[in-house]
């Protein structure tokens, strides 16, 4: 009973919309729909976007997980304050966080760094929206696994490097990818950030929300519904991926 | 690489991401005083803003949280054809640029769209919540899941064989099982339908003073040359969300030491 | 320490309600809270006119309204008033924006509203066509104009940076466009040496921002050597205290904005509409930058007149310019960003 009311709860929230859009990209049929998905400012936006996020997506499996492990295993004074501070990015407007890292890595840098208008912009923006992804994911894994074995391993002399490959990454390994796949997803998308601070040129540094953006100002919504499906296809590709990988990796250990 | 080696590390890049970005915005604020705040923040447009912003997530939060709650049950415990779509569907709006979540609200509930209703959902406060629910229906789900996935049936089908109702099960062993999952889903989200715009901005049609969000309020004021209005406004949403954080960590009990 | 459950032990004696009733419960409070938001409106006796304009206006209507409201035709009038880019804000009335009296950035975006019959085909039959006011495209430049922009030809020069808004996302920037376009066409008549220049000219465009207030701020932060805008935007940034430094070249374009009725609008709106064209509220618009439509308030301000000013009439109206060089695949710009973008064919 529960689960008919959610999926109900989804569709109308969710699927519904979304259908609505996917409707309107195939206004001019598949031809159309090709022909607009295949436009080179389009294409040239894509390329972008996906290169950039999945940059910003291994960047974060990286130091997403530093972070989960120093505020997990490690214990300092504002441990807690840094680990409340993980989540602001879901709660700031996006265009605030344009502006900050306009004024702090622009042309007025106080630091002396300018990387306004350039690729570096753009990965700077999606680092800072994505950041809370990978650390939450890997945080309560990390914090559910018993550490016995790993003192196991270096009670008989295995050095760190390897008791981390061999035992922690593959009890993490499903969580980091997990968050990776969120922290990719959220990046193709990424608008409000992106927008102020990358300088929006047409097949040089405008990202895909910027252009079907572009297109829905021009009157365009067709192919702005047809990019947009495509990046929805993209999202939901990936997610699917990850999801099914997790799935056959989890089952493995189950006991 | 050292505990020191790590923790320098993962602060020094939080410091570069985060930290200054966030810090910026507590200068920005207060470069000219407390005085030019308080008469920014005091004005009826922001405090409407302000009030909008907590009536949708007020009205956002717990409908996510119980259809997140059924949806994480659903997922986890029953099987049914085409799971593992819904499960990624779940987490699509994540994904989803908000221009085309906006676009797709407009499409639906717009003038020639598939839905009417006998009110006006676009360009008035319905849409703007549909939005926010939109945008902010994964995290308890994703919260829970993990949660009943760990713990399993087991003290479930126990209470079934004791003769107790699904109700009851749910009430007196599933939920309180769940519930600093769905405690903490709840954070995520209403920090999330705090910092909403995209979306939002695209369904709410502008009409100052009835249709115009804090975080709509902040580019408002971008434009206008308030630099001190749209950071006061940003540095409110921040406040905000650390609250809610901070109360959930205040209500949780301490953690037995192990 | 960080906030994710751990597994409980033994929670068993928690009084919490279920679940069943509390969604039945839970789905007629949206309902309810849904229709009582979006049914909520004023109750008041008296007309309310709802007023949807683009951006820059907001200034001039914030005093405007008050004085109409002060005369006799404007007593009991409250306003509703929405505010947000040109073409967005046309969307918006199309997509169901409830809207009596419209001001708009450039007439392609009342046009689409004439052609959803949201406003009548005879909106511009007065002896003004429709526009309330106007302005011209201006350079802002740095301190002192160090790099010495004065005319079109000096943006087509190698090592100039100029910003301007996206024509694609900003209707307004369609007027930069058009006004560099037509002064090189003056220059070269050729249309085809034209493009060329007009090519040259986005060849040094570093930023191109999302909106004509976007690109100013980008200017102001720091970035770039021009800025195209509005002469009424530049303005309005020095009121607001912002250093602004403006020069008009001697070639521009005449920037006219469109004013309309709705057809379902009350008696109401067309007296506002009226009252907009009063020398009282003329002065109003000019006093936030704008060049009045009425002569005789134009009169009474120092707008400078350019030797070479002309309008869109002069290359052809929008009607032509829009699809030739705005259509986002076969446009003129479009080819134009795919040159300067590296992308051959």
């Amino acid at each position: 009973m529960s689960g008919g009311l959610a999926t109900l709860y989804m569709s109308v929230i969710v699927l519904l919309p979304l259908s609505a859009v996917v409707w309107r990209s195939a206004d001019h049929g598949t031809h159309g729909f090709w022909s607009a998905i295949t436009n080179d400012q389009a294409v040239a936006s894509l390329k972008l976007t996906v290169a950039a996020s999945v940059i910003v997506a291994i960047v974060n499996a990286v130091m997403g997980t530093i972070i989960a492990w120093v505020l997990v295993r490690d214990s300092f004074r504002g441990q807690s304050i840094v680990n409340s501070l993980i989540d602001l990015p879901f709660a700031l407007p996006t265009i605030v966080a344009g502006l900050t890292l306009l004024t702090l890595y622009g042309p007025r840098s106080p630091f002396g760094i300018n990387a306004a208008y350039t690729k570096w912009s753009i990965y700077l923006a999606l680092l800072f929206v994505t950041l809370p992804f990978v650390v939450r994911t890997v945080q309560p894994v990390l914090h559910e696994l018993d550490q016995e074995m790993e003192e196991a391993a270096a009670a008989l002399g295995a050095r760190y490097g390897t008791i981390f490959r061999r035992i922690v990454l593959p009890n993490i390994g499903p969580a980091i990818l997990s968050g990776v796949a969120l922290a990719f997803a959220r990046a193709v998308g990424e608008f409000g950030s992106v927008v102020l601070i990358s300088g929006n040129q047409p097949f040089k540094t405008e990202v895909t929300s910027v252009f079907i953006f572009g297109r829905i100002e021009s009157g365009d919504s067709t192919t702005a519904a047809a990019v947009s499906t495509e990046l929805l296809v993209i999202s939901l590709g990936v997610l699917l991926t990850i999801g099914a990988f997790r799935r056959r990796t989890t089952r493995h250990d189950r006991v | 690489m050292s505990k020191f080696g790590l923790r320098f590390v993962a602060l020094g890049y939080l410091a570069a991401i985060l930290v200054a970005p966030v810090s910026l915005i507590f200068w920005r604020t207060f470069e000219h005083g407390l005085h030019p705040v308080w008469v920014s923040l005091s004005s009826g447009n922001t405090l409407h803003a302000l009030e909008l912003t907590l009536i949708i997530t007020a009205i956002a939060v717990p409908a996510n949280t119980v259809f997140g709650i059924a949806l994480a049950l659903a997922i986890v415990r029953k099987r049914f054809p085409g799971k593992g779509i819904v499960n990624a569907l779940v987490d699509l709006p994540l994904a989803l640029s908000p221009v085309v979540v906006g676009l797709s609200l407009l499409l639906l509930y717009g003038r020639d769209g598939w839905i009417q209703l006998p009110f006006r959902v676009v360009f008035a406060v319905p849409g703007m919540v549909l939005a926010t629910i939109f945008v902010s229906l994964p995290f308890v789900v994703r919260e829970v899941v993990p949660v009943l996935r760990e713990i399993g049936e087991e003290q479930e089908q126990a209470g079934a064989t004791l003769g107790a109702s699904s109700a009851q099960i749910f009430r007196r062993i599933t939920l309180p099982a769940i519930r600093w999952g769905v405690a903490y889903g709840v954070v995520l989200t209403t920090a999330r339908c705090l910092g909403e715009f995209g979306a939002v901005t695209v369904v709410s049609g502008r009409i100052v003073g009835q249709t115009e969000t804090l975080t709509i309020h902040v580019e408002q004021s971008y434009d206008n040359f308030d630099v001190v209005g749209a950071y006061s406004a940003s540095l409110v949403l921040a406040l905000l969300a650390i609250l809610t954080l901070v109360m959930m960590n205040v209500i949780k009990p301490k953690e037995p030491t192990q | 320490m960080y906030y994710f459950p751990s597994i409980p032990v033994n929670n068993v004696n928690n009084p919490v309600r279920s679940l069943m009733p509390r969604i039945k419960i839970f789905g007629a409070l949206a309902v309810l809270a849904l229709a009582l938001v979006g049914g909520a409106s004023g109750a008041s006796k008296d007309v309310k006119l709802n007023l949807v304009a683009y951006s820059t206006p907001a200034a001039a209507f914030a005093k405007i309204i008050p004085a109409f409201q002060a005369t006799a035709a404007g007593k009991g009038v409250s306003f509703s008033q929405s505010y947000g880019a040109s073409g967005d804000q046309a969307r918006a009335v199309l997509s169901g924006l409830p809207a009596d009296v419209i001001d708009l950035s450039l007439q392609p975006d009342m046009t689409t509203l004439v052609q959803a019959g949201v406003v009548g085909r005879d909106w511009n039959a007065n002896k003004y066509k429709g526009f309330v006011t106007t302005s011209v495209v201006v350079f802002v430049v740095r301190d002192g104009n160090p790099k010495k922009i004065k005319t079109w030809d000096d943006l087509t020069k190698k090592g100039v940076d100029i910003i301007t808004p996206n024509p694609f996302t900003s209707g307004g920037a369609r007027w930069n466009v058009m006004a560099a376009y037509g002064t090189y066409l003056k220059e070269t008549k050729s249309p085809t040496k034209a493009v060329a220049k007009l090519t040259q000219l986005f060849q040094n465009v570093s930023v191109q921002d999302k909106s004509a207030r976007n690109a100013l701020n980008t200017f102001l932060g720091g970035k770039g050597d021009v800025l195209l805008t509005y002469e009424n935007e530049a303005i309005l940034a020095q009121q607001n205290k912002q250093n602004v430094q403006y020069v008009i070249p001697k070639s521009t374009i005449l920037i006219e904005n469109p004013l309309a009725v709705t057809t379902k609008a009350p008696a109401e709106a067309k007296a506002f509409y009226n009252y907009l064209y009063t020398p009282a509220a003329q002065r109003l618009f000019a006093q936030t930058g704008y060049r009045p439509i009425l002569k005789s308030v134009a009169k009474e301000f120092k707008f400078p007149a350019r030797p070479d000013l002309f309008t869109i009439r002069t290359l052809g109206g929008w009607k032509k310019v829009q699809p030739q060089f705005f259509d986002p695949d076969k446009g003129i710009m479009a080819t134009v960003e795919r040159k300067v973008g590296g992308v051959t064919g």
